[in-house]
């Protein structure tokens, strides 16, 4: 149940993701794209962008930091986000953790199924446990995010301090 | 040692490492870390919020076999003397002089104002002293309080001593607790009712103050044991498979369900026992009395009126946390959640919190604000979950 689902995207250069974030976004009508890696935010979000839409989760780290999430608030399709703007909340028994937005865009859709069954957010983090997928506004949001390794150099920090 | 030397008794040295900034270590640090217990800072002491096991699945253990919690950090204090009665009862609610030999009670440290300075168990031994357990967020107020009220007391003549005690304790708290205990005492402990003690050996271990009381609602005891056996007292019991590791987490989430006061969350300075609904712990003695401290403004609010009680919450929806407002339907504030979770028992949230006193009674439709939304709410009777108290009644 903890092992870290594999990455599906593709491990591309920098330049090549610049270029898919480029098509993604403004070339959306040209046939289905590689989704680019996923990045991650110093608030442990995650988010994979495929077809100029990001899926947005949760890391692994958090997950584990905040325990069997038994309640998950999550704001309305429709909403307009800005780059760190909250949407919604986890719930353990013992704490709640704010969810903030890696990018500005609008929801487009919200992980449905967690209403009845918000464990599988701890279940499968980076998978069926996604959280909201949204518009990709402001595409350059995307470079300031930390890539895989660098989140969990990250991690490794806070682990370590 | 009481009335040794020039030192107060009350500077020693846990007392004094609680002024320092680093978190101070119970005997069980390291076993803690070697059992994978995640560690954080508690009331200035570094305890395990967890182990391995997550939350939901040591809570529910505890209320299904049973759970081992180091509390070492809670200041644990002997009072010595032939006057340690009623000194004792210059400072608390409870009728200290009708405990009977190795019994215990909850009971309240007030202050002048009606407030409450801390909640502590105070229990009448067999060798000759009162053994005090309080808080440890409180210790060093509780040291105080104890040693001001202390000098007066000597000065009139009167002769009674403060033991801080440097041992550890663990509460073994689950409905599979006495039977796990048992393997390791001579003593029956079918004739240890709830709220009694004995001083005996634990699995070896001698010299352990062993109370059947806790923090969880279920059976169980705590172990007052000798530092430097502490360890090899956890793994005794840890041997049994009923037993595991337990937590902050679930400490906190038990004794919400079983409707119990975190000090600093449901009583302070500012509540008094008749709004937090611990009238029961004023001694009828006492009350008629009026000789503990505060007495003059808490005992006319038992048959007068207080501007707000303590009352259970029950939701569904968003967790109820401490700090959220409690409204009627109107919309208007009426009161503040003190503390509140999703109980992993019951499915439901619960939370206790302060409302004004026409809200108290059980059923009552109220909402609780959560994140600006409105969310229905209903008063509830307290324990949640209902205790199961080993009192032969």
């Amino acid at each position: 149940m903890r092992t870290r689902h594999a990455v599906h995207c593709i491990n591309t250069e920098d330049s090549l993701r610049c270029a898919l974030h480029h098509i993604n976004t403004h070339c959306t009508r040209l046939k289905r794209s590689q989704p680019t890696a996923r990045k991650f935010t110093d608030k442990h979000e995650w988010i994979l962008v495929e077809d100029g839409v990001g899926t947005v989760g949760i890391s692994q780290f958090a997950q584990e930091s905040l325990g069997d999430v038994v309640y998950c608030g999550l704001t309305d399709v429709g909403t307009n986000l800005k780059k760190m703007e909250e949407f919604g909340t986890l719930e353990s028994v013992k704490a709640a953790s704010e969810l903030y937005s890696p990018l500005t865009g609008q929801v487009t859709e919200i992980n449905d199924a967690l209403a009845d069954n918000p464990g599988l957010v701890n279940k499968s983090c980076y998978d069926e446990g996604w959280l909201i997928k949204v518009t990709v506004d402001v595409p350059s949001e995307l470079d300031e995010l930390m890539s895989e390794d660098a989140y969990k150099k990250y991690v490794k920090a806070l682990e370590d301090s | 040692m009481p009335g040794e030397g020039q030192r107060p008794p009350y500077l020693t040295p846990r007392v004094l490492l609680l002024q320092s900034d680093a978190p101070h270590r119970t005997p069980l640090y390291q076993f803690h870390r070697d059992h994978g217990g995640k560690m954080v800072e508690f009331a200035g002491w570094s305890l395990p919020v967890q182990y391995k096991d997550s939350h939901i699945a040591s809570h529910l253990h505890t209320r299904q076999h049973c759970s081992l919690f180091d509390v070492s950090h809670m200041l644990q204090t002997r009072v010595h003397g032939k006057d340690r009665v009623r000194f004792m009862e210059s400072l608390v609610v409870g009728d200290i002089a009708e405990l009977k030999e190795n019994q215990g009670t909850l009971t309240l440290f007030t202050n002048d104002k009606g407030g409450i300075i801390d909640d502590l168990i105070v229990s009448s031994t067999s060798a000759g002293y009162l053994y005090v357990v309080s808080n440890a967020g409180c210790a060093e107020k509780d040291s105080e309080h104890m040693q001001s009220k202390l000098r007066d007391f000597k000065a009139a003549g009167r002769d009674a001593n403060l033991e801080t005690i440097e041992f550890g304790l663990l509460a073994l708290q689950g409905p599979s607790s006495a039977r796990v205990l048992q393997a390791g005492l001579t003593d029956d402990l079918s004739k240890l009712t709830f709220m009694t003690g004995v001083t005996t050996s634990v699995f070896g271990v001698p010299g352990c103050r062993v109370t059947r009381c806790g923090y969880t609602g279920e059976d169980g005891v705590e172990i007052s044991v000798a530092e430097d056996r502490a360890v090899e007292l956890a793994e005794k019991l840890l041997e049994n498979s009923e037993v595991k590791l337990a937590g902050l987490a679930a400490r906190d989430s038990l004794r919400l369900e079983a409707g119990l006061c975190l000090y600093g969350n449901d009583i302070d300075e500012t509540t008094s026992p008749v709004e937090a609904g611990l009238v029961w712990t004023l001694g009828k003695r006492r009350r008629a009395a009026m000789d503990f401290p505060g007495a003059s403004l808490i005992v006319p609010q038992i048959k007068g009126k207080v501007t707000r009680k303590r009352v259970g919450l029950t939701s569904t929806g968003p967790p109820v946390r401490q700090h959220t407002p409690i409204l009627n339907m109107e919309g208007r504030v009426i009161g503040e959640v003190t503390s509140g979770c999703p109980s992993p028992c019951l499915k439901v949230n619960v939370a206790m919190g302060y409302v004004e006193p026409e809200y108290v009674k059980a059923g009552t439709g109220l909402q609780v604000e959560v994140r600006k939304k409105h969310v229905d709410s209903v008063t509830s009777k307290m324990p949640f979950v209902p205790t199961q108290y080993y009192t032969l009644k």
